[in-house]
């Protein structure tokens, strides 16, 4: 009961809380850690003022590079100077980063071990109207399956700010997927991130619903809909998608016979394919994946594509009734 | 440009050229593939810098003054393991290993696997960003280190190559300097029949860069070239190195087909003999 009730006020909490772009939090974490830090160097391809870095340009210009609008010598630029000692944060859209440079990614940075951090903003479909040619829904896929990638999905502005901080010392490449438009902040006050570990909100007896991003706000409102129905859902934030927190996934999976991955991505190669494939090699449970299911995107505002695409708390509380046959 | 090459023993260089060659193509053989063409053009380039111009120091493959080297073009691993096992960073043996499993002498160069090597290359095209990269990484901290970067020409048939152009040449990064080994051929045949390169020099002239245009088979005129890069200020410099296929093994001069393949123990024997004389 006292879990329950928790869950509850999470939900609440999350419905009237401050709205933060994760982009911004990123923007203001690199001013914070560059007067901490001298070997930080920033990089972006003509992006500074969308992807927020254009914040630490101005204030360390003698340690902020523009490539220009070329992502994949950014990427080579960017491992260069780790070689030379530097902590490279390279930031662009998450289509070009991940896509336009992944092999320079594979070849340069992952291969390497090169202590490169990407972070990638305007991902998923809440970029908008643009459309499909800039909504990255692969890019989780194209990351994770790279060896030696570390990849982390913030559930709000808190969450990033401290996830810059973390993997500034962390050793090694990571991938860092932030969006666009403003969210909820969801994560307790008192939430403290670490890579690999996953944070849960409370583990459900009826369902457990395992979320990354901007999907995780949507997943607490969903849960508070299916107490009401006498449902008891849990919600994880599973901001590491690679690597895996396996033991909250034991956990889950332990407590509830099904659980529902939900992300702002394809559900191919994403977070369900991961959580996936843990549980089918690990405690064979029924994981029903809730994203984009093999499409692209298509222009619009970001709730409407939202309701398109079936990202919303209503569908993931659709999706848990109707995979409990109720 | 008047440079100072008194002090240079051309003709010990050019001897080193040959120990280059003659590993490369000892290793080649018993490896049964790997790349022999643009192993033995890139030979005098490498060696002018590995046995005349770069500081490094093998016993301190991490020595933080050492000027880096950058193998672009990294399906010529051959001479760079060839330079390495003869400056000292591991014992000649290893070359034997060359393409065996378990053997850090990898297809195309790890620099996880063997000290020397900076970065891992093989995929064409990628090696001048990272050039870039360290030299902005050198300028940050004031560091007299240089960066060297050697790219084939069919690899300048990338775009990643003129991204990179532009950005040496934003940033002026006069403590790089990079060479074409401009031996005329690519894989399928004939770089002026595969796509079209030249005319090599002004198109990187237009992108700001200092470049010179030499017989990348003359000793003396390479280090000449590399002592002339070292003066030019605000801008990286391109030696476009005119050289030959197969250089220095007359039955591979020129020849597309060993391009990427390794010579037979007939040819071995062949090739040796007629480097010694």
């Amino acid at each position: 009961m006292g879990e329950r009730a928790q869950t509850t006020a999470h939900a609440v909490q999350t419905a009237g809380r401050k709205q933060v772009a994760t982009r911004d939090a990123y923007g203001a974490a690199l001013l914070e850690l560059g007067n901490k830090r001298n070997d930080l160097v920033v990089l972006d391809a003509d992006l500074s003022g969308s992807t927020k870095t254009g914040k630490f340009a101005k204030a360390f210009p003698e340690r902020f590079f523009n490539l220009g609008v070329s992502e994949q010598d950014m990427i080579g630029t960017a491992g260069g100077l780790s070689l030379a000692g530097k902590l490279p944060f390279a930031s662009t859209f998450a289509v070009f980063q991940t896509g336009r440079a992944w092999e320079q990614i594979r070849q340069t940075v992952c291969y390497s071990n090169l202590n490169v951090k990407l972070v990638a903003t305007h991902s998923g479909i809440t970029v908008g109207e643009d459309g499909a040619s800039h909504q990255a829904i692969e890019d989780v896929a194209l990351m994770r399956v790279l060896p030696n990638m570390t990849v982390i999905v913030p559930a709000d502005g808190n969450e990033t700010r401290q996830v810059i901080n973390t993997i500034a010392e962390y050793k090694g490449p990571v991938y860092v997927r932030l969006g666009r438009a403003k969210i909820p902040l969801v994560m307790p006050d008192d939430y403290v991130f670490n890579i690999g570990k996953a944070h849960a909100f409370h583990i459900g007896k009826d369902v457990n619903i395992v979320a990354m991003g901007i999907m995780v706000g949507m997943a607490l409102n969903a849960a508070a809909k299916l107490q009401e129905e006498n449902i008891d859902a849990g919600v994880i934030n599973m901001s590491t998608v690679k690597p895996l927190d396996a033991d909250v996934l034991l956990k889950a999976a332990e407590k509830s016979r099904v659980l529902i991955t939900a992300e702002e991505h394809s559900i191919i190669g994403g977070l369900g394919s991961a959580v996936s494939e843990f549980l089918s090699e690990t405690r064979p449970s029924t994981v029903v994946r809730i994203g984009i299911r093999d499409d692209f995107g298509c222009s619009g505002k970001s709730e409407e594509l939202l309701t398109h695409y079936g990202l919303t708390p209503e569908n993931i509380a659709e999706t848990v009734r109707k995979a409990l046959g109720k | 440009m008047k440079t100072d090459v008194a002090a240079v023993d051309v003709h010990s260089l050019e001897a080193r050229a040959k120990d280059l060659r003659r590993e490369i193509l000892k290793m080649l053989t018993e490896a049964g593939s790997g790349h022999t063409g643009g192993s033995l053009s890139a030979a005098d380039i490498v060696t002018a810098l590995y046995f005349y111009k770069m500081r490094h120091n093998p016993a301190t493959p991490k020595w933080e003054e050492r000027d880096r080297f950058i193998l672009s073009k990294g399906h010529a691993a051959p001479v760079l393991y060839a330079a390495l096992a003869l400056s000292g960073y591991f014992d000649m043996q290893l070359l034997r290993t060359l393409r065996k499993l378990g053997s850090p002498l990898q297809g195309h160069p790890c620099s996880k696997k063997l000290p020397g090597v900076e970065i891992s290359t093989g995929s064409l095209g990628q090696g001048l960003s990272i050039a870039n990269g360290i030299a902005m990484g050198l300028k940050i901290d004031k560091s007299g280190s240089r960066v060297y970067c050697l790219l084939g020409d069919g690899e300048i048939q990338e775009g990643q190559v003129w991204e990179a152009a532009m950005t040496a040449a934003h940033y002026r990064l006069d403590n790089l300097c990079a060479f074409i080994d401009n031996n005329g051929l690519q894989i399928d045949g004939h770089c002026c029949d595969v796509m079209h390169i030249e005319p090599i020099v002004s198109k990187w002239e237009s992108f700001g860069w200092n470049v010179m245009d030499i017989n990348g088979h003359d000793m003396k005129a390479i280090v000449d070239a590399l002592n002339s890069a070292e003066a030019v200020k605000h801008k990286p410099t391109m030696i476009v190195a005119r050289t030959i296929k197969g250089k220095g093994v007359s039955f591979f001069e020129g020849k597309v087909e060993y391009h990427g393949i390794a010579p037979t123990s007939e040819e071995l024997e062949m090739a040796i003999k007629e480097l010694e004389n």
